[in-house]
Formats: C-alpha cells, sequence, structure tokens
C-alpha cells in the first residue's frame, strides 16, 4: 500500500508559451493554497508507528550507562534502540567526514546529541518512554572558544582523528585551515596612509525553516526501505544512510516528500536513519516529526564567527592589502565546515580590487552545537566584518562610503585572492550606484492625521514612543558569493526527459532528484522544457533517487546545474525527435535537411518560421526519452599553504542599501526600508527571483536584529531553542524591500543564468549595521545588534 | 474520549482521543486534514491557525476537547467559507485595483490552468507570487480572510499587524503583502 501522501506528478498546461522569462507561476501553488501539498510531516500510513528521538542533557559526557528497561515495558512501545542495537559496523556518518555518530557512542560531544530511539503507537507514548530511559552521563569539561579548544591541555573533542584534513591542522581540535597568501602584505602595507584594524563577532543563526524535520519510513517486502523525507539532496543521504542500515544501495529508496524550506538545515542527515532503523526493527511503517524544540537540535546552524581585519588605503582611497583571520566555530562534528573554511577565506576580501592579501580561516571542534551549512555559508560572516572595515576606512579618509567601495570595486578581470580572474560580469560599482539612486522612504513616515502609527516606528504595537528618541540612519554593503561547489568537487547532475504524445497533443515530462525546497525549481524545469522543446503541457515528474543524482539544493547551484541538465537533456530529446521527422518526412520538405529547425507551439518550424510537422505527427506512439548527466565547467582545490587555485565557478553579486530608524533611549530598531540591487545574469523567472532575493535580504534582517541562538559559554548549553526565546522576522518586523534586477548575461552559463539565492543574505546584514551606525554614532563590531548594545546599559 | 465538532460545514467525530492532544493533531492525524500546520506547536508561528467559531486561533494551543460542540474551518474548506459568505453579502466596497497593480507589470497569465475553485485570497498568493515552500501558507491565508472579512479595505499597516502572528521564512513577505492588497481589490471590484 503506498503511503498516504506520496506526491504525484504535477502537470501544468499553458494556453501561451510559459517559456524562460516569464513569471509563470508555481505548478505546485494550488496544491499549496489549499492545503492538500504533502509535505513530510503529513505523510500518513495504516499501522504506522511514531518514532522519537532521546537527546543528550548535557554537552559533553561520558556514557556510564543505559537502562532502556523501563521505556520498554511501557504498553504501545513496540521498539528502543541504541547504539549497541546497530546492525552494522558502520556507526558514523558526514557529509565529508563520517564523524557523527548515528546514536551516541560511550560519550555525547554536544547539548541534544542522539542517545536511543523509541517507535509507539502514539507520539506521546513514544515521548513518555523516551522519557522514562535512563541514561547515566559522567560529565567532561567543555572547549567553547578557540582558547579553550587550542589550549595546551585542551580536551580533544574527536580522540583518534584520522580524515584527510587530520595532517594539515596546527591542532586537533581544528577541523580545517585554509590560508590565502598573494602578493606582498608588508610591502603593501608600507604605501598605505590609513591602516584600519578591526575585530568583528558574528552570532550563531538557525535556518529556522518552518516545516520542521520529518518523514516516514516504509518496510518494504525484499527486505529493504522507502523512506518520504524532507531533504536538500536525495542521493547524499542515500550514501550516508545505506551503509548505517547495512542495505545495498538500491534497496533504500528515497521519494522527496514536500520540504518545508531548508536554507542549508537539510544538507546534513537529521531523522533519516532513525526512522529507517525503527521500519527495518519493528517491520512497520515510521513517522517521525520533530517539534520546534527539537529541530533548533536536530540540524546544524550557521557557524559563529570571529573575525580579525587590517585593511590599509592610499590617501586617494585605493585599498593597499588586506590581513584577516576568520575562526568559525564547527562545534562537535565536520557537517560542512571545511568547505565553509574554503568559501571564508576565498571570498574574505569581497568584491574589491586588493592584490596583496595574507588571509587564514579556521573551523574549530568544540562542544557547542554543530555547525554547518546556512545560506551564504561562510561569505556572510567576511561579508558583515569587510563591509564594517569599508565604513571604517572610507570615514577615516572623508569619503562617502559608497563612493570609496566604488573606487575599490572589482569587476570582470579582476584577480581574486585565489588567483582566478573573475571572468563574467561583476557590476559592483554599478550595482551600488542602482541602489543608491532608489527613491529614499519618506521621513517621519509613522505620522499620520490620527497622531503617530505605532506600528511603523521602533518598538511597534508595545507602545514604547511616538517618535522620541527616534533617529534615522543610512547604510549600504555589497557582497560577494561563489556559485556551486568549489574545489575541485564533480558537482553534475542529471534529468530524464521524456516526450511523447497524450491525447493528441504533445507532452514533456521532467524526472530529476532535485529537491524542490520552496525556491521554484520545478517551476523553472517546466519552463525550460516549454522553451526547448515547444510544448505546452509539461509535467513535473516526483523527485526520487529512481533517477540519477541532482546534487544538492544548495549554493545558489540548482537552477544552474539541474536547469542545465534539463536543458541539455531537452535538447538531446529535441534531436532525436528531429530524426524521427527526417527520417518520416525529411523526402516532402527539403528544409528538414537544409534549415535550422526549432520545436515551437507543439510544431516543428524552421528558423524561418516555416512549419513542418505537428509534433504529434512526428511522434505517434513513439516516447522519446533521455537521461543524461551534465556538468558545469571544473574547479581546483585550494592550495593548502597559499590558497591559490581557480576553485570557485562563478560569483554572484548583490549590494543593499538600509534604512533604519533607531529609538536611542530604548536601544530598539526599525528597518525602514532595504532596498536591494542584484545581477542575476538571466532572470529565468522574474516573480521567483524577486521572491528569492526578498526573501534572503529578510534572513540577514533577522541576523542583524535579533536572530542568534545563544550557547552558555559554561555548560555549552543552548539557551533558547524556540521562537519564543530565537525570534525570526514578523511581517511588522520587516520592511518594504525594493529590487532592482540587473541581467548581465555569464556566457559560460545555461542561458547566461546566475546563482542568486545567497547573495542578498549577505550584504544585508552589513547594510542594516551600517545603518544602525549612522543612526547612533556607535562602533558596533558584533551581530545581531541587542538593545544593550545601543543604550550601553 | 471521543469529540465531536464541525469541520468545514461537515459534522465530524473522533474516537480514542488521549485528552493531552491540540486541536492541530487531532486535525490533522485523526481527520485527515494536514492542511492545518506544525512549524511549531508552541502558538509562535501562525501555521496551524484556523477559525474556531469565526475567530482564528492557533489550533495547537486548543485542547480537541474545547472543540466539542463548535464549528472550525481549515484551509481546506477556506473555498467553500468565502464561496458562502460572497453568497450571502455580496460584492463589498474598497480600494481601487490601481493601489494593487504594481505587482502585475509585465506578469504574463497563470500557467496553472486551474485555480477556478479557489477563495480570492488563495487565488492572490498564487497570482502575487506569495507561496514558495508553502508552510506558513494555510495559516496565512486563514488570517488574511479572516481579516479581510473584517477589514474589506485595509491599509498597510493594517495588514502588517493582522498577520503578524504568522511566521514566514521564504519570501521576506513583500509578495504576501501584494497577495492581500491583490485580494482586496479583486474583491471590492467584484472581481
Amino acid at each position: 500500500m503506498p503511503a498516504n501522501g506520496a506526491p504525484t506528478k504535477i502537470t501544468q498546461g499553458s494556453q501561451t508559451r510559459g517559456g524562460i522569462g516569464e513569471s509563470t507561476l508555481r505548478p505546485d501553488g494550488t496544491l499549496k493554497v489549499t492545503g492538500e501539498f504533502a509535505y513530510s510531516s503529513d505523510m500518513w500510513h495504516e499501522d504506522m508507528l511514531w518514532g522519537q528521538i532521546l537527546r543528550s542533557t548535557v554537552a559533553h559526557a561520558e556514557i556510564v550507562s543505559i537502562d532502556t528497561s523501563e521505556a520498554l515495558a511501557l504498553p504501545g512501545v513496540y521498539a528502543v534502540m541504541t547504539y549497541d542495537d546497530l546492525p552494522t559496523e558502520v556507526k558514523n556518518y558526514g557529509l565529508e567526514i563520517q564523524d557523527t555518530p548515528v546514536l551516541a557512542h560511550g560519550k555525547v560531544r554536544h547539548h541534544g546529541e542522539p542517545v536511543a530511539i523509541v517507535a509507539a503507537d502514539h507520539p506521546e507514548t513514544a515521548r513518555r518512554a523516551a522519557a522514562k530511559i535512563k541514561v547515566d552521563y559522567r560529565e567532561l569539561p567543555v572547549v567553547t572558544d578557540e582558547a579553550s579548544a587550542t589550549a595546551p591541555d585542551a580536551i580533544l573533542v574527536h580522540e583518534h582523528r584520522d580524515d584527510h584534513h587530520a595532517g594539515h591542522v596546527p591542532h586537533p581540535n581544528i577541523v580545517h585551515r585554509q590560508p590565502i597568501i598573494r602578493g606582498d602584505v608588508a610591502e603593501a602595507r608600507r604605501r598605505a596612509d590609513v591602516i584600519v584594524e578591526g575585530e568583528y563577532t558574528f552570532g550563531m543563526q538557525d535556518q529556522a525553516f518552518l516545516g520542521p524535520e520529518s518523514g516516514l519510513a516504509v518496510p518494504e517486502e525484499d527486505g529493504g526501505v522507502h523512506l518520504y523525507i524532507a531533504t536538500q539532496w536525495l542521493h547524499s543521504d542515500l550514501r550516508q544512510m545505506a551503509p548505517v542500515l547495512g542495505l545495498p544501495e538500491d534497496k533504500v529508496r528515497m521519494t522527496l516528500a514536500g520540504v518545508g524550506g531548508a536554507f542549508g538545515g537539510r544538507e546534513d542527515l537529521s531523522m533519516q536513519i532513525h526512522a529507517c532503523l525503527l521500519a527495518l526493527r519493528t517491520g512497520k511503517p515510521v513517522k517521525i516529526v520533530y517539534n520546534r524544540f527539537e529541530s533548533f537540535f536536530g540540524h546544524v546552524h550557521r557557524h559563529p564567527a570571529k573575525l580579525r581585519y587590517e585593511h590599509g588605503a592610499t590617501r586617494d582611497g585605493k585599498l593597499t592589502h588586506m590581513k584577516c583571520r576568520i575562526v568559525l566555530d564547527g562545534g562537535a562534528y565536520a557537517s560542512a565546515s571545511p568547505a565553509v573554511v574554503g568559501n571564508a577565506a576565498s571570498l574574505s576580501a569581497g568584491p574589491y580590487v586588493i592584490d596583496d592579501v595574507d588571509i587564514e580561516a579556521v573551523a574549530l571542534y568544540t562542544n557547542n552545537p554543530p555547525c554547518g551549512a546556512m545560506r551564504g555559508f561562510g561569505a556572510v560572516q567576511a561579508c558583515f566584518a569587510y563591509e564594517a572595515q569599508m565604513d571604517r576606512l572610507a570615514k577615516e579618509l572623508g569619503m562617502d562610503p559608497v563612493e570609496f567601495r566604488q573606487l575599490n570595486a572589482m569587476e570582470q578581470g579582476t584577480v581574486m585572492p585565489t588567483g582566478q580572474p573573475v571572468d563574467s560580469p561583476a557590476p559592483v560599482a554599478e550595482l551600488l550606484r542602482r541602489v543608491k539612486a532608489m527613491p529614499m522612504p519618506p521621513e517621519r513616515q509613522w505620522e499620520s492625521s490620527e497622531g503617530a502609527d505605532v506600528r511603523q516606528l521602533p518598538g511597534g504595537l508595545s507602545n514604547t514612543t511616538h517618535g522620541e528618541g527616534v533617529v534615522r540612519g543610512v547604510g549600504y554593503a555589497v557582497g560577494i558569493k561563489n556559485v556551486g561547489f568549489s574545489e575541485g568537487f564533480d558537482d553534475y547532475s542529471t534529468a530524464k526527459v521524456r516526450m511523447e504524445v497524450v491525447g493528441g497533443e504533445p507532452v514533456a515530462t521532467v524526472h530529476t532528484a532535485m529537491a524542490e525546497v520552496g525556491q521554484g525549481g520545478v517551476t523553472v524545469h517546466a519552463q525550460i522544457a516549454r522553451t526547448e522543446l515547444g510544448v505546452a503541457q509539461v509535467t513535473i515528474h516526483p523527485a526520487d533517487t529512481q533517477v540519477g543524482s541532482a546534487g544538492s539544493t544548495s549554493a545558489s547551484r540548482q537552477t544552474y546545474v539541474t536547469g542545465g541538465a534539463v536543458r541539455y537533456a531537452c535538447e538531446l530529446v529535441r534531436e532525436r525527435v528531429l530524426e524521427i521527422g527526417r527520417r518520416r518526412f525529411g523526402s516532402y520538405h527539403p528544409a528538414w535537411a537544409t534549415a535550422e529547425l526549432l520545436l515551437e507551439g507543439g510544431k516543428v518550424v524552421t528558423d524561418g518560421g516555416e512549419v513542418l510537422a505537428d509534433l504529434a505527427d512526428v511522434l505517434e506512439d513513439r516516447v522519446v526519452e533521455v537521461e543524461e548527466e551534465w556538468r558545469h565547467r571544473p574547479t581546483e582545490p585550494f592550495d593548502l599553504r597559499t590558497g591559490q587555485g581557480n576553485g570557485h565557478v562563478q560569483y554572484s553579486f548583490a549590494a543593499h542599501r538600509a534604512v533604519v530608524e533607531v529609538d536611542t533611549e530604548l536601544g530598539l530598531v526599525k528597518v525602514v526600508e532595504l532596498a536591494c540591487a542584484q545581477d542575476v545574469g538571466k532572470a529565468l523567472n522574474p516573480l521567483s527571483v524577486i521572491g528569492q532575493i526578498q526573501g534572503g535580504t529578510t534572513q540577514g534582517l533577522g541576523v542583524a536584529v535579533m536572530e542568534e541562538i545563544v550557547v552558555d559559554p559554561k555548560t555549552a548549553k543552548v539557551r533558547n531553542p524556540s521562537f519564543t526565546d530565537y525570534l525570526i522576522p514578523t511581517i511588522l518586523d520587516t520592511p518594504t524591500i525594493p529590487v532592482d534586477v540587473l541581467e548581465l548575461a555569464d556566457e559560460h552559463a545555461p542561458y547566461g543564468l546566475r546563482g542568486i539565492g545567497e547573495a542578498p543574505t549577505l550584504s544585508s546584514t552589513p547594510a542594516v549595521l551600517a545603518a544602525i551606525r549612522n543612526a547612533t554614532g556607535l562602533e558596533l563590531n558584533r551581530t545581531p545588534v541587542r538593545p544593550e548594545h545601543l543604550t550601553g546599559t | 474520549m471521543r469529540v465531536n465538532f464541525t469541520v468545514n460545514g461537515r459534522p465530524q467525530e473522533a474516537d480514542d482521543v488521549w485528552e493531552g492532544e491540540s486541536l492541530l493533531y487531532v486535525l490533522r492525524e485523526r481527520l485527515g486534514l494536514p492542511g492545518s500546520k506544525n512549524a511549531c506547536e508552541q502558538g509562535e508561528c501562525g501555521s496551524c491557525t484556523v477559525r474556531l467559531d469565526g475567530v482564528p486561533v492557533c489550533s495547537c494551543l486548543v485542547a480537541a476537547g474545547q472543540a466539542e460542540g463548535r464549528d472550525v474551518v481549515t484551509v481546506e474548506g477556506l473555498a467553500d467559507y468565502a464561496r458562502q459568505r460572497s453568497c450571502g453579502t455580496g460584492a463589498r466596497g474598497g480600494t481601487s485595483l490601481d493601489e494593487a497593480r504594481g505587482w502585475q507589470a509585465g506578469r504574463a497569465d497563470s500557467q496553472t490552468g486551474e485555480g477556478t475553485g479557489l477563495s480570492p485570497v488563495q487565488q492572490a498568493f498564487i497570482d502575487a507570487g506569495a507561496v514558495q515552500c508553502g508552510f506558513c501558507t494555510p495559516g496565512l491565508l486563514v488570517a488574511a480572510d479572516e481579516m479581510l472579512e473584517r477589514n474589506p479595505n485595509p491599509s498597510d499597516a493594517d495588514i502588517r499587524e493582522a498577520l503578524s502572528g504568522n511566521l514566514c521564512r521564504c519570501t521576506g513577505y513583500e509578495k504576501i503583502m501584494d497577495a492581500v492588497r491583490l485580494a482586496a481589490a479583486r474583491q471590492s471590484e467584484g472581481v
């Protein structure tokens, strides 16, 4: 029996072309507004059990004993599993380094680490059973920052490292270190008329996707299991799961269930293995749904960071050199830390021309919560710091901060600190010009004929001011983000495209394993198929592992890479269709042999517009199907000593202007407007592009003024794992976000497009900080800004 | 225990309900209505918003027993609910369509070929691009529909206030604002 809520094909018809460049609407939109779209937490199966995870209550401890007997005795409990119940010798997993235990073995390394799992017939029974498991912990000292982690007598988070970074790091509690050396900083420093040094702190941000980690594992008759899951990359999950389950990959079927947002937080596994273990143990379908409390422990966060920067500039405003050291806290397990280090280092100079640099980025192992991927991926923390430096340099030089940035802005041809030339448009100065040229929001916009509208003032409905003590500030920032997986990773995607005649109409079916997490990849795939195959009807097949990998919905890469794969597969389908046409009808018209042929409006036409045949007549009952992989151009690893290498595929740029109003007496901030200008190469779907830019901008706003996971430095325990205490922007906190989209084609990318999802998350935060500094005159070297930072209390 | 209440106009009975179960759990897991969402289950995010005797509530904070004998409207019943309301009251006065036209520039027609059975606010969310991952959408739709019922001509600040209990992580809320303005304009024009 299929699981209730299993995804079905979505067919999107069209009277118009609906190809690329149009704001076609989401094929899943109707299902999502009627409540019928099945998310992973909506899955249901007859006789299903509910799984529950027991997590550690302390950050670092030896496990002396685990007693599950009372839990097992509870009526309604079907299984309780600990490390001892794992079926194979493979008991760890991980994205790059397999250092993460499926269930704790003898030791826990962070607060909230999974220790045992339970399956029961009701979620409350499962929760109560988990609470009856007795775990005896013997607490160990914690390491929580660079000083404690690299002290001579520091306790090692992982005692027996044998991963591929272990040999080159200066300390076993450093996951990875990436220096980048270029030019001669000592010599360049002598040319500097002003030197600005700064130390910056970036708080721990949570992805806070709304759909909780969840899924349904259904045991199959062949001894395998079928998992319906919300993830960012089905095949990466599969690769990590199968060895732990002791199953060949073809006995672990994966289908993407509806995904309620991701933002990097679903790159790592969460409940996937646990649900499958319980399903295989009990022989029954098992559903696991985290609540929000557990979700805060169930996925990695954005690395908190300490950043130290030095910049120099000549009196006429040219940057001379940059030195920086970026320390990222990776927490207890590696997750994506090595790649985040590579990004932070290689993008640490920002979108500026700086020939002489001395850069170092490291990620630590600590007993803090594990950190990994989040939208912006290492570039966010750096942008916060280098943009603060740019404002301070401009101030030292008595220059306008935008003009100073424009004077030093990179352009096409600029060489990155890694030695890689930027070989596509890099309109940094132009984006700044555009965002500055947008009209300013009116002063005192809260005033109305009926007095002050507190909803538009700092403090909002708390009614803390009617304008008294409120000061306006304006700030600018610009950033650079890489697109796609870097450093030599074989970053490919697969698409299967089928064309056939259904009910007299040609229909294309697009089947990929791409995780649609809300970004609109399914919309774009249908647009690409319409453009390339000239059909009105496109069916989007559910994403699963019955087709090759699509890579991750990460790194702003899916439209580029899986979009590229869909286009490539469509081109091959088109060639085969035209071959059939030439074979069958070529003798009737010479254009079959001589002209450039296109598929348009359900017909084969010449590039001159002459119709040669209906697709329905060409195909009749034939089915043309192609499954192919597609790769972007290769990248290289960064040299471990010098950081040199053509490590990135493409760069993406956005600029922001923030306008804020600050209640200086209470330290409350209202962001009045957050304007963005971004180069997107080619907007395949303008409506979705603007939605991505506005959403990314708002996540940047969040970490500027409210979002931070607070970890107790003494115990390494998380203090605010709820939406009561971890605040994300509401509609009242979020301003209008005017967007200016620039389209300068990148000749290396499909349709000239540029990955867009992350760049707006970079510059948003420093722009808001710059505006608050502008309003208050305070230095503000950490984000998020809290009221006490503004009032000095 | 057994709970009897009306959901989207239909009498419903749920058996073997544990006393601690929320209305949200009963809707999702016992009545096959998973449209109301479970993003936080602690009354902070609004994704589980339903109407209880007409009043928008977080169904995660309502004990199932509290719904006994009462009327519940969920996102699954929103289109019917809106249809009945418009039959009862007819078109409303309100804002001009021009006020909501900003979003329309250059937009092609709907590619879905669907949507005829949707309420105005549902259709507006699709048309304005207010849906990305969609997990917040059901709660926002119920809240927005209720606000437009009370206040057919809302200012931007009114919309923001009415929807301030509904978190969205994808959109930055701009297209949600566009959608509600559009629904209000269409409602007032009787479109």
